[in-house]
This record gives structure tokens, C-alpha cells and sequence, in this order.
């Protein structure tokens, strides 16, 4: 069937809008994490990391702060053990944080790491993290949650201190969901 | 009446007046403008804040230079070249040379405001170096202050009463701007400000210090102030967080070195104080005029002063199963919050005193009669394990 | 051939006719304006004096938030839809739309948008508390349950003005009559093509926000909740990648009417006719790539708070453009000031003030002090009302002669425009200073120190929604008891094709193409 002008740019138009909305749907948010990624937009953190820093930087020191908040009404005790840390860039350290299930009921816990200033971000290299699982505690239970890290040598001599934020959030539910798909 | 009708004509034809006195004499006994001589931003009180003034009055003067010529060029030709004085239209409609023209000229005054601005951003954004670091908390609504490795924290929770806000009793003068505990802050110290919010986005703005930065659940933002003045600095929340969104105020209080350490030592021990205290025993009427006290801070936004809340959002507490129910239960929703709803957890934002204080007066007030009371041991014991 | 409208009801609900969709349009605007205008004014009494009188602060930020979506989505943008379907044919020399009947489906929605967003106020939990830019996870995770309906009452809205905007943009590139080149064509015609490519490529934008929205809420996704790995400010970079384009659509169909009627009261050719097409061009493209200055306190990092910085600057060039030329446009002219040259000069200079706003918000830094403030409550109602309602005003004045073939009372005419033009300056100058003192906004009280001047400025609202009142009389008036007039050109400078037809317009025009020179 011959398609005349009107319904021709028509046609066109309606491809450009649904391809509008597959773009801000399917594209954007995965776009806007690779480029937090590359630039450190927003402070998040990287996976584990997997390769190795060959050097220590004996001549620099960096302060690192830890801050833990609970999200929304997440109940737990949550908080870093020592709040401050001073490493050399190239040195791999290890933290703990403290975390107890005050309730009366078994309970889930997922922490989102966060690091100010954004510039800091990629530098910043966890070897092994509790924000990397989700946490289980049953009722009044408490442990230590490790954290292993190592600054990199080449993080910007502008930045002397940096600040790791973890966030607890409660996804119990969720969970509990996930878990009954699965069965 | 008649001085209502005289107030209002003053009302109406004020702005007119004041367009062409721009000034604060007016007010100049008072550090904060107020009333009518409220009509730009404050220079503030820090290299910030007087960096952002000179930005702002530098475009503003911009602006007024290029209004002048392009209203006077429009106004001009209004009255000289009308139809009705007969003026015969001319018919060019194009000139290269004047379009260019105005076309490079606004990039050339862009390029000059451009290098200012640069250079201001450029030190709000140097965090490096910081003597202090304070954590600031949004919550839903009120804000939490954490002085990192001192061991201080605090909620600063607006003070004004709900029958001042509702009209039922006189509004004082820092209505809206007071709240129970000040941040405190020395001068003359860089102090860094770590900003993370607990449920949606909030905003800490305090205008006097140049400081705005938004407050996001999960995440964390960075900015500091160093202040040159002692004095009390009030400022708001910025960013529309739920129907307490105007009622969350910022206060600051900056003191010299002295002061501020004498304050924070004062605070510890404050701290320990309060330990001690929950191992009192209180009587209920003791309970029962700290919870209400307590409740009206930390519960009333919520679940109303007079315990109906707000229905579809917020449930009551009077004749609540609940209040009425076993105080375990009751314990429990307090201290732990409950998930899922917009109930937080209290057990780490008050002190046991206060939590027993409250849940006693939940339990014995607007008609709730249970009759029982909670004592901050009890609360201490079911905090460390049932 | 010429047969007339259907009779009865028929007539309105099947209609294809672009002058009975577009009156339909006009219509159903004007009635989202006073529902809205009817919002502002609860806003403004719960303001006029500190404390809460009225309403409740759950309520107010009910109001607040329907207030902006029921302009923005409901008033303004419909209204200057409703402008297009009846002037767009009657300017390129055209017999209709070029899709009547999808035409009628855009309109016949829109009504059953609003009725779901509206509904929710009388809904348990209430309307959409969130204010109109919904900002996650207020709006999410702590949104009433009443999201739903208006998340899907977004969308209605959405589907609505993409379907104008393809029917917009199909008309004007293929039923232009012979010799109507791109480069003849009115202003508002080519203001109005851009527009519709902008509508198109970014509402579907904000539909895929509230679809994510709909999902995270629903279905246990999270792209905005950082629980899950997602992150709040990534719904602020999608709602202003639509956000900041949609203030362009709103405001650039203004443009082309006060580029119509400015030259036919100065009795003299618009000044830079290809400039402004250019210039036109040249804020919508930069109007993709600034939308991050309503973020520049989220945190982001500097460079990027520098680029969007200078890259809103650059929109100051291209504006700047348009207002020089309007004023060439009057310079040396034979000005005559009926109530369309009243409303389009003080669009001129009104625009223009919030344009000199607009550049101190785009100063990052100083941006600190502006961002949520009442200052930027006072610049984006300077645009808003004084660029787009100030221009609409002016159209429906200038235009309706020619729909309705009855001429308005002149003086009715001007009073209402002084008491718009006062009220409306009454009302939101005061609201710079109170954003520059340190007055949020979205508050539903105040301190102390914010008293005075908002009272002037809920005066100043109730005079300007008074103003609109005369507006409604003034125009039914004319409907029912104007002057009757078959005047072709009612205007001595109007230039245009329009201006050829018959006065009333009949119901079919231009069946037979007109040849342009």
C-alpha cells in the first residue's frame, strides 16, 4: 500500500517518540551509572577490586572517615569502630563496623557505600566489603562487619581526606519476596 | 480599623515606594533585616557568602545597565513614535552589522561574569584541610548533628508550639526559626559539613553563611563554611520534603574557640548526665509532664498534639491498640520504629528518659487510661536485649 | 460543497474541524486556568499572613503541586495547542490539520487526564503532595497511594501533546499552500514547528520518568531508591532533560505570538525575520544541554557544575536576540496601543526582567543563595505568566475578531490589562526579595521577618486573578453581545493570510489553496 506524505513523517515522528522513551527508560539510567563510573559523578563506589597497587606512598598520608546512617526506620545499631583512619596511599587496610538486630525478629540488612568528594571515588579501591552481600542478623544478634580497602597512589593531591558513607537500609521484605520466587 | 485600613493602603502602595529606596537604615539596629527592609541577600558572614553577594550585585548592576538602554531604546520609541502624533513608520527590517552586534556584545559581558563565577565555585568547592567535620542528618523533619570523633550528637528539632502555628496562642519572635538545641560552631575554623538525609531530599540552607547543599538518602555531599562573626544564624530547609517541609529549621550558633570548647565539654558531660538519669525512678506525673513536652517535639507532626493523627496518613494514638495494648508492643514501635511505614526508629535518636517519658504519656493521656508507666530502665533493658 | 458544523452535541465530540478542535482547546484551558488560578489563590491566602489559617500543610503542598501541573500541563500548553489548530492552517494557507481525526483523539483525552490527576483530591491520602517536579523518593517510596492516578494521568497527558505535536508538525511541513516557503513562514508557525519537535522528543521522556516511577513503586525495581543500587538524582537528571526543554515549549509559541502582533501595531515588517527563526533554533537546541542548573546544589561534580554554568549563560545570546529585535521591530514604527500591543509590549518587558533573573540563576555560585528560594518562584512566574499568559491574552484579543466575527470593548480590554499588569507586578516582585531574604520555597508558613511582603504579594495574586475574571467577561462578551464585524484585516498593520479570509472565519477555509508571492 502506497503511504502518502502526512502519513509517511507520521510514521516517522511516532518511531522518534517511542525511541524518546526507550532511551530515557532503557538507556539513561544504565548511561548515567557508566558515566558516574568513569567520572566519580555522585560518589559511588566501585565493585571489588581486583587488581593490585605495587607501591606505598610512605610519604603521603590520607585521612579516611567512616559515617554510618540507617535509612527510613531500619532499628539496627550501626556504626563504624573507630571513625577515622590514617593510611598511606598503597597501604591495604582493614576496618570493621559494628551492627546489632536490637528487635525481636530476624532481619535483612543491604549497605550502600558512598564517597565524598566525588573525586575520590575511583581512588578509592575495596578489596573486600560487607556492602558487597547482603547482611542477615536474627533477633538481638550482633557481629563485625570487615572492610578491606586500599587507596591508590595516584588519588589527587588536592584530597586529604576522604569520606566513606554507608547507609543501611532495611530490604527484609524484599528479601523475603526474592525468596519466595525462587521456591 | 481605621489603622487596619491605613496598614493596608501602606501594604499596597509600598512596593512602589520602596523600589526607589533601596536601603536598610531603616532596620540597622538589627543584625537581620526584617519587614519591609527585607529586599536583598544578606552579605553574610563568611568568604563565601561575601564572594556570592559581590557575584550577585555585580550581575544585578549588569542587568540594570542593560535594561536602562534596552527599556529606554523601547519606552523612547513608545512615546516618540506612535500613530497618534502622526509618526510615519519607516520599513527597514534587517542590518547586519547592528545584529551582530548584539549578538557579541552579550558574549563578550557573558565571558567577563564567567571569570568571577569560576574563580567563586572553585573555592566553594575546595573542602580540603578542614579543622571540624559535622556530620548533618535530614530527616523527616528535623536535622541531626554529629560532631565526628567528639562523640556529640544531637537532633535540633523546631520549638515552636502547634497552638503558636495554628494561631491559638501569640507567635514569638523567632517563630518557625527556633528550635531546642543550636548547632554550635566555632569561628575562625574551616568546618566541613558532611550532608546525608534518612528517608527523601532535604536542603541546608543558611543564607548568612553561603551554604546550600542538598541532603540525599544513600548518598553523601561535602561543603564547608568558615565564619568571621560570632552571632546566631538561622536558616531553613530547602528542598520540599513532606508536609513538615517548613518547620525544620537551621540554627547555628557561632562562638569563639573558647566558648565552643567549654560548649562541647559542657555537652559531654550533659551526655553523661543523662546516662545517670535513666537509672531515676520517676513518678507518673514526672513521666507524664516530660512526655508531653517530648511527645510535642519529636511526635506531634506526625500523630497531632492531640494524639488523632492525621487519618490516611499518619494513625492516631488515642484509644490506639498500641497505646492501650502490652507494653512490650508499645516498646517495641517506639524504639525500633515500624518498617515499612513512616514510623522511624527512636531507640537511637532520644534518650531513655525521654522514650519512657513519651510512651508513659502515650499511654495516660487524651483519655488513654492504661494507668501503667514506663521507667527509662525499662527502656535501658529492653534496648540491650529484652 | 460547503456544508456547515454537525448540529448538537455531535458537532463538538466527533469533530475534526481544526477551528472547533482549537476552540475546544481554548476552552478547556481557560477552565484548567481558573482551576489552577483557583489553586494560587488558596496558596496565597494561606500566605497572606504567617501561621496556618486555612488549610493544613498536607494540603497546602496538595496545592502547591497541582497548581504547577494543572498550568503547566493543563492551561498553558494546551491553550497555545488550541492556538495552533486554529491558526496554523489559516497562516501557511492550509484546508485543515493534516490528521483531523487523531486531532480529535489528542483533544478528547486531554479531559479524561485531568478528571484522574483531579479526582485524587478527593481521595483518601489525598492529591499529589510532591510538588509538580516529583522529585524521587518523595514521590516514590513516600508518595501516597494516589500516585498511581497520577502517574497515569501523566501519561494521558503526555500521549495527548505528542499527538499534537506529530499533527503540528505534519501540517506545516506537508499542507503549506504553493510558494509558502520555510523562509515565509509566520513566526508563530515556525516557533510552533520547533516546539512540536521538542514535544516530541521529550515527552516521551518524561514518560519513561513516571513509567520508572510506576515500576519502582509497584514492582520492586529501583532506579531512583538507593537501596537498590539506584540513586535519587538520577530521576532530577531525567525530569530536567524534559523539564528544562518543556520550559521552552511553553515559552517559545509565546514568541511567535508577540512576533505576529508587535509588527502589525508598529505598522512596520518584523525586525531579523531570519534571526529569529535562528535564534529560535538555537534555544532548543541549548535547551538539551543545561538542564542540570536546577541541580547545582545535588553535589555534582565541579566540572560539571561549570559546564552547565557557561552553557546556560550562552542562552542569554540567542534571547537576548529575539527581545533586540522586538524592540528594532518598535523602533521608528507608527505605534498604535490596543489591548494585543498592550499585552505583547508588557510581555516584552516582563520576559525580559525574568530573562535578567534567569541570567543570575545561571551564576552557579550565586545559585547557592537563589535555588528553592521564592526568588526562583518569582523569575519562573515572570516567564511563565508574563511570557506565556501575557502572550496568550494578547492572542485571543488580537485574534478574536477574526474567530467570532464580533469586535471586544477597547476600554474593557485595557482596564483588564492594567489590572494584570499591576496585580501581577504587585505579586511577584515582592517574592525576589522575600527568595533573596531567605524565604524557601513550597513553604506553607513562614517566619516572622516574611510577613510584609508576602502579603503584598497575595494582594497582588488576588488582583491579578481578579484580572482574569475580567478576562473570562470580556470575552464572552464579545461572543454574545460584541460589534458585529466583517472588517477582513481588523488590524490597519496585520500582515498574513489570516488576514485575506472573510471575518467571521467560515467554518471551511482555504479549500482551494491560495497562492503566496
Amino acid at each position: 500500500m502506497p503511504i502518502n506524505a502526512t502519513q509517511k513523517i507520521t510514521l516517522k515522528l511516532v518511531i522518534a517518540a517511542v525511541g524518546m522513551f526507550v532511551f530515557a527508560v532503557f538507556l539513561m539510567p544504565p548511561l548515567y551509572d557508566v558515566f558516574c563510573e568513569i567520572t566519580g559523578i555522585g560518589g559511588k563506589t566501585k565493585g571489588q577490586y581486583e587488581g593490585t597497587v605495587a607501591t606505598v606512598d610512605a610519604q603521603r598520608q590520607v585521612k579516611i572517615q567512616f559515617v554510618a546512617t540507617n535509612n527510613g526506620a531500619m532499628p539496627w545499631e550501626f556504626a563504624p569502630v573507630d571513625y577515622q583512619v590514617r593510611v598511606h596511599p598503597g597501604e591495604k587496610t582493614s576496618v570493621e563496623f559494628h551492627a546489632r538486630n536490637p528487635t525481636s525478629r530476624d532481619m535483612v540488612a543491604q549497605a550502600i557505600p558512598n564517597i565524598s568528594p566525588d573525586n575520590a571515588a575511583e581512588f578509592f579501591h575495596k578489596t573486600e566489603c560487607f556492602c558487597f552481600n547482603q547482611q542477615p542478623l536474627k533477633a538481638g544478634e550482633e557481629t563485625k562487619m570487615g572492610l578491606v580497602f586500599i587507596v591508590d597512589p595516584e588519588l589527587p593531591a588536592s584530597v586529604n581526606t576522604i569520606t566513606l558513607s554507608y547507609t543501611l537500609f532495611d530490604v527484609t521484605e524484599a528479601t523475603a519476596a526474592e525468596v519466595a520466587t525462587i521456591n | 480599623m481605621v489603622s487596619r485600613v491605613k496598614q493596608l493602603v501602606v501594604y499596597t502602595l509600598s512596593p512602589l515606594l520602596l523600589l526607589f529606596s533601596v536601603g536598610q537604615q531603616a532596620y540597622a539596629e538589627d543584625a537581620h533585616a526584617s519587614g519591609w527592609s527585607l529586599l536583598n541577600m544578606p552579605q553574610g558572614v563568611t568568604g563565601v557568602s561575601n564572594d556570592i553577594y559581590d557575584l550577585h550585585m555585580t550581575v544585578i548592576w549588569i542587568c540594570v545597565w542593560i535594561s536602562v538602554v534596552v527599556y529606554g531604546v523601547m519606552f523612547y520609541s513608545m512615546f516618540a513614535h506612535r500613530k497618534s502624533k502622526g509618526y510615519k513608520a519607516a520599513n527597514f527590517h534587517e542590518s547586519t552589522t547592528v545584529e551582530l552586534l548584539w549578538t557579541i556584545l552579550p558574549v563578550v559581558i557573558l565571558v567577563w561574569v564567567a571569570f568571577p563565577s569560576t574563580k567563586s565555585l572553585i573555592e566553594l568547592y575546595d573542602t580540603s584541610e578542614a579543622d571540624i567535620d559535622i556530620k548533618v542528618t535530614g530527616y523527616q523533619w528535623k536535622w541531626q548533628y554529629e560532631y565526628l570523633g567528639e562523640g556529640v550528637e544531637f537532633m535540633s528539632e523546631l520549638t515552636t508550639s502547634e497552638s503558636s502555628i495554628y494561631n491559638e496562642a501569640p507567635k514569638t519572635e523567632y517563630y518557625l526559626s527556633e528550635v531546642n538545641e543550636p548547632l554550635v560552631l566555632p569561628i575562625g575554623k574551616k568546618i566541613r559539613f558532611l550532608l546525608t538525609a534518612k528517608d527523601v531530599i532535604h536542603a541546608w540552607w543558611v543564607p548568612d553563611l553561603g551554604v546550600k547543599r542538598d541532603a540525599v538518602p544513600g548518598f553523601i555531599n561535602e561543603t564547608w563554611t568558615k565564619i568571621d562573626e560570632p552571632g546566631v544564624y538561622r536558616g531553613f530547609c530547602a528542598e520540599l520534603c513532606g508536609k513538615g517541609h517548613a518547620f525544620m529549621p537551621v540554627v547555628v550558633h557561632a562562638v569563639t574557640e573558647g566558648e565552643y570548647q567549654k560548649w562541647l565539654a559542657d555537652k559531654k558531660a550533659a551526655a553523661a548526665a543523662e546516662r545517670e538519669m535513666a537509672k531515676q525512678t520517676f513518678t507518673l506525673e514526672q513521666l507524664m509532664v516530660k512526655g508531653e513536652a517530648a511527645y510535642n517535639r519529636s511526635c506531634a507532626a506526625c500523630h497531632m498534639a492531640n494524639g488523632e493523627g492525621i487519618p490516611g496518613a499518619f494513625p492516631g494514638l488515642k484509644g490506639s491498640a498500641i497505646a492501650l495494648g502490652p507494653v512490650d508492643k508499645h516498646l517495641d514501635a517506639v524504639v525500633n520504629g515500624v518498617s515499612g511505614t513512616a514510623m522511624q526508629a527512636f531507640g537511637g535518636q532520644l534518650s531513655e528518659v525521654d522514650l519512657a517519658a513519651i510512651i508513659t504519656y502515650e499511654r495516660n493521656a487524651w483519655g488513654n487510661d492504661v494507668g501503667d508507666m514506663v521507667q527509662p530502665l525499662d527502656v535501658l533493658k529492653f534496648k540491650q536485649g529484652q | 460543497m460547503a456544508h456547515g458544523p454537525a448540529k448538537g452535541v455531535g458537532r463538538w465530540l466527533f469533530a475534526t474541524n481544526h477551528k472547533d478542535i482549537g476552540t475546544m482547546y481554548l476552552w478547556f484551558s481557560f477552565a484548567m486556568f481558573i482551576l489552577g488560578g483557583s489553586f494560587a489563590m488558596i496558596i496565597r491566602a494561606e500566605l497572606f499572613a504567617p501561621g496556618m489559617q486555612l488549610v493544613k500543610p498536607e494540603f497546602f503542598n496538595q496545592m502547591t503541586t497541582m497548581h504547577g501541573l494543572v498550568m503547566v500541563f493543563g492551561a498553558i500548553m494546551p491553550a497555545f495547542v488550541g492556538l495552533a489548530n486554529w491558526m496554523i492552517p489559516l497562516q501557511i494557507g492550509a484546508p485543515d490539520m493534516a490528521l483531523p481525526r487523531m486531532n480529535n483523539l489528542s483533544f478528547w483525552i486531554l479531559p479524561f487526564g485531568f478528571a484522574l490527576l483531579a479526582s485524587t483530591l478527593f481521595m483518601e491520602g489525598g492529591a499529589p503532595n510532591f510538588g509538580w517536579t516529583f522529585y524521587a523518593p518523595l514521590s516514590t517510596t513516600y508518595a501516597p497511594d494516589t500516585v498511581n492516578f497520577f502517574i497515569f494521568g501523566v501519561h494521558i497527558i503526555g500521549a495527548s501533546s505528542i499527538m499534537g505535536a506529530i499533527n503540528i508538525i505534519a501540517t506545516v511541513l506537508n499542507l503549506r499552500a504553493p510558494g509558502m516557503t520555510m523562509m515565509k513562514l509566520p513566526l508563530f508557525v515556525w516557533t510552533w514547528l520547533i516546539t512540536a519537535f521538542l514535544l516530541v522528543a521529550v515527552m516521551p521522556v518524561l514518560a519513561g520518568a513516571v513509567t520508572m516511577m510506576l515500576m519502582d513503586i509497584n514492582f520492586g525495581t529501583s532506579f531512583f531508591d538507593a537501596a537498590g543500587g539506584g540513586d535519587p538524582v538520577l530521576f532530577q537528571h531525567i525530569f530536567w532533560f524534559f523539564g528544562h526543554p518543556e520550559v521552552y515549549i511553553i515559552i517559545l509559541p509565546a514568541f511567535g505570538v508577540v512576533s505576529a502582533i508587535i509588527p502589525a501595531f508598529s505598522r512596520k515588517p518584523l525586525f531579523g525575520y531570519s534571526s529569529m527563526v535562528y535564534a529560535t533554533s538555537a534555544i532548543a537546541f541549548l535547551s538539551f544541554i543545561v538542564w542540570a542548573h536546577h541541580m547545582f546544589t545535588t553535589g555534582m561534580p565541579i566540572a560539571g557544575e561549570l559546564y552547565f554554568m557557561y552553557a546556560t549563560m550562552l542562552i542569554a545570546v540567542p534571547t537576548g536576540v529575539k527581545v533586540f529585535n522586538w524592540i528594532a521591530t518598535m523602533f521608528q514604527g507608527s505605534m498604535s496601543f490596543e489591548t494585543p500591543m498592550l499585552f505583547a509590549i508588557a510581555f516584552v518587558i516582563l520576559f525580559t526582567f525574568g530573562g535578567f533573573t534567569g541570567l543570575m540563576l545561571a551564576v552557579a555560585p550565586a545559585d547557592i543563595q537563589y535555588h528553592d528560594s521564592y526568588f526562583v518562584v518569582g523569575h519562573f512566574h515572570y516567564v511563565m505568566v508574563a511570557g506565556a499568559v501575557f502572550s496568550m491574552t494578547a492572542a485571543v484579543y488580537y485574534w478574536l475578531p477574526k474567530w467570532c466575527g464580533k469586535m471586544y470593548d477597547e476600554t474593557m480590554g485595557k482596564v483588564q490589562f492594567w489590572v494584570a499588569f499591576i496585580g501581577f507586578n504587585i505579586a511577584f516582585i515582592p517574592q525576589h526579595f522575600l527568595g533573596l531574604a531567605g524565604m524557601p520555597r513550597r513553604y506553607a508558613d513562614y517566619a516572622l521577618q516574611f510577613t510584609d511582603w508576602n502579603m503584598v504579594s497575595s494582594i497582588g495574586a488576588f488582583m491579578y486573578g481578579a484580572a482574569q475574571l475580567m478576562f473570562l467577561y470580556n470575552v464572552v462578551r464579545t461572543i454574545v453581545a460584541g460589534e458585529p464585524t466583517s472588517v477582513e484585516k481588523t488590524w490597519e498593520g496585520a500582515e498574513g493570510l489570516e488576514w485575506t479570509l472573510p471575518t467571521p472565519a467560515p467554518f471551511h477555509t482555504f479549500s482551494t489553496p491560495p497562492t503566496v508571492k
